[in-house]
């Protein structure tokens, strides 16, 4: 199957400062991927490029097989900015209908949308009254009109309560099961819950890495930590028996490799007559998100 | 594209409905038009001109100012706003041409300009064809200053749009559009007044003013509708100056400023980078 998207050494740069540097990635029809990255890395630039808002200064870019910002293009590509803006004189239900117009799509609709965001009850009321996770669903609703092929959405869970956030994915599902590629961005690995295909980590305009969280996790090779604590009296024991051990605040620690993990757990149960209990902790989320966005000399 | 524009408009008549636009617009051209038909209805007889001919060059003189001022003002915040909120970014990847934007917007603009003049020159021609019926023979004046000033309104419109873009920030196109107001409308004539003074009769009054005359939108618009009327003699200053000028060169002028500022808006804006 044809790719949606498709973005080959993109590279792109504001006076002096390069914003995107030989930039490559493609989704795939149905396929979530998430965009990760500090403040800074690139990820609104490289929206943008694909919404054609701004032009790159090299590299080929395909949406939907057409040149982003091309009529077609964007008659099939959804945006969700990030702090989605509107004019707060307008209802919701205004706002909404005037969308669906611009896409050829009937107004009739508007409702629907908005109870599918859970914003029906507010639909005829300025968006100058709303709050800041009600205009984020003012703008979930507008990128859920038609059936876009390609959801470009930037943050979309920030300003969001958990609860929302995991309705926001329920429906990102149902987008992607129906066809729809999906890119949204984030700050970090654990706002995206895991709920997408594929990541990307993108730190200062290149891209650093791209996997299922397994391969990153398995890329990353963090060290998995063990805590053992030991019955009363047998710590020093423990400690000859395991070798690179520390006693961290009344237990004991040991840290080892992805691949080392099965040999010292079995080092660990050879001790079982000793140990009370034994806690294996896999890298964080965060721990594998900050190992790869880490930037140059920090 | 119909359909785009039509729905942009709608929504550009419902925020200028809530802004108050709409009221202060039509509150502006009707107060100031009742006070120039009463004060303006005075020295009919002398002229030997009907009443309402009288009004609508009192009523010319006002637009001059009144109509551009409005219109600016409903226009600065077209382009500019959008920008300072944020919502451009996501109107322009809608599958809407930027011309189609703004042509919705200069739908719902002019017709609040046409709702406004219409009520303002309505009530002023209703007060003075009351007062003497016989004035009815000013229709045709009256109906030409009504769609020269729609004219001069979109002229004035097209102007906005293109600062709003250029400025890029709110305060920055408010600013420009009461600069250029000031500039095009108080004292554009002032400098050509001294000028013509200065000059005594010189090729500047004879060649250079006229052309400097017609150059100017609000210029063109006092002059064809002082001419077309006849009426030369009941104002002074630029207007009574340049009688000279035929008419047709004027209606020229006021036909194509609008175009031309309508363009140049489309220009502006394409060059706006969301």
């Amino acid at each position: 199957m044809t790719s949606t998207l498709t973005i080959s050494q993109l590279t792109k740069a504001f006076g002096g400062t390069k914003a995107l540097t030989d930039v490559s990635l493609s989704v795939a029809p149905g396929e979530r991927v998430a965009l990760l990255g500090h403040n800074g890395a690139g990820k609104s630039t490289l929206m943008k490029i694909i919404l054609g808002l701004i032009a790159p200064d090299s590299g080929q870019i395909s949406v939907c097989g057409a040149a982003p910002g091309h009529a077609s293009a964007r008659a099939k590509v959804a945006y969700l900015p990030e702090n989605a803006t509107f004019h707060p004189a307008l209802t919701g239900l205004e706002q909404i209908t005037l969308y669906m117009r611009l896409r050829n799509e009937d107004p009739s609709g508007a409702m629907d949308l908005l109870g599918r965001v859970g914003l029906a009850f507010a639909a005829k009321r300025r968006i100058g009254t709303y709050s800041k996770g009600m205009r984020q669903r003012v703008g979930l609703a507008q990128a859920l009109i038609g059936h876009p092929s390609l959801l470009v959405l930037d943050e979309p869970t920030s300003g969001l309560d958990p609860v929302s956030r995991r309705d926001f994915y329920e429906l990102l599902d149902g987008l992607a099961a129906d066809g729809a590629s999906i890119l949204l961005s984030s700050h970090a690995l654990t706002e995206v819950e895991a709920r997408t295909d594929r990541l990307l980590i993108l730190s200062g305009g290149r891209m650093v890495a791209e996997g299922t969280l397994s391969d990153l996790r398995r890329e990353a090779a963090l060290p998995v930590a063990m805590h053992v604590t030991a019955h009363n009296g047998y710590d020093s024991d423990i400690l000859a028996a395991l070798p690179g051990a520390i006693r961290v605040q009344g237990a004991l620690q040991l840290n080892c490799t992805q691949d080392d993990k099965l040999a010292t757990l079995g080092r660990i149960t050879a001790l079982k007559g000793k140990v009370a209990d034994l806690e294996v902790i896999p890298p964080s989320l965060e721990d594998i998100y900050s190992h790869f966005s880490r930037r140059d000399g920090q | 594209m119909i359909a785009r524009i039509l729905a942009t408009a709608t929504t550009e008549i419902h925020i200028a409905r809530r802004n108050r636009w709409v009221l202060i617009a039509v509150l502006l051209m009707v107060v100031f038009s009742l006070v120039l038909s009463a004060a303006g209805s005075a020295p009919t007889g002398a002229l030997g001109a009907d009443r309402l001919s009288v009004v609508v060059a009192s009523l010319t003189s006002l637009s001059v100012y009144l109509v551009p001022l409005v219109a600016l003002l409903m226009s600065f915040d077209a382009v500019a706003g959008e920008v300072e909120r944020g919502t451009l970014p996501l109107l322009l990847t809608y599958p809407v041409a930027r011309w189609e934007v703004l042509a919705g917007k200069l739908v719902a603009h002019t017709a609040i300009l046409i709702v406004a003049i219409v009520a303002g020159y309505g009530a002023a021609a209703a007060v003075t064809i009351a007062a003497d019926p016989a004035a009815m023979s000013g229709l045709g004046a009256l109906w030409r200053l009504t769609w020269t000033s729609v004219l001069l309104g979109a002229t004035f419109l097209g102007i906005g749009y293109a600062l709003s873009s250029m400025a890029r920030r709110v305060s920055g196109a408010a600013g420009l559009a009461i600069g250029l107001w000031l500039g095009l409308v108080v004292l554009y004539d002032l400098g050509l007044l001294a000028a013509v003074v200065a000059d005594d009769g010189g090729t500047f009054t004879t060649k250079i003013f006229p052309s400097l005359l017609l150059a100017n939108p609000a210029d063109a618009f006092r002059l064809f509708n002082l001419t077309a009327a006849q009426a030369t003699a009941a104002v002074s200053g630029v207007g009574g100056a340049a009688n000279a000028i035929p008419m047709w060169q004027s209606l020229t002028s006021v036909a194509v400023w609008p175009l031309l500022s309508l363009l140049l808006a489309a220009l502006a804006f394409r060059k706006v980078e969301p």
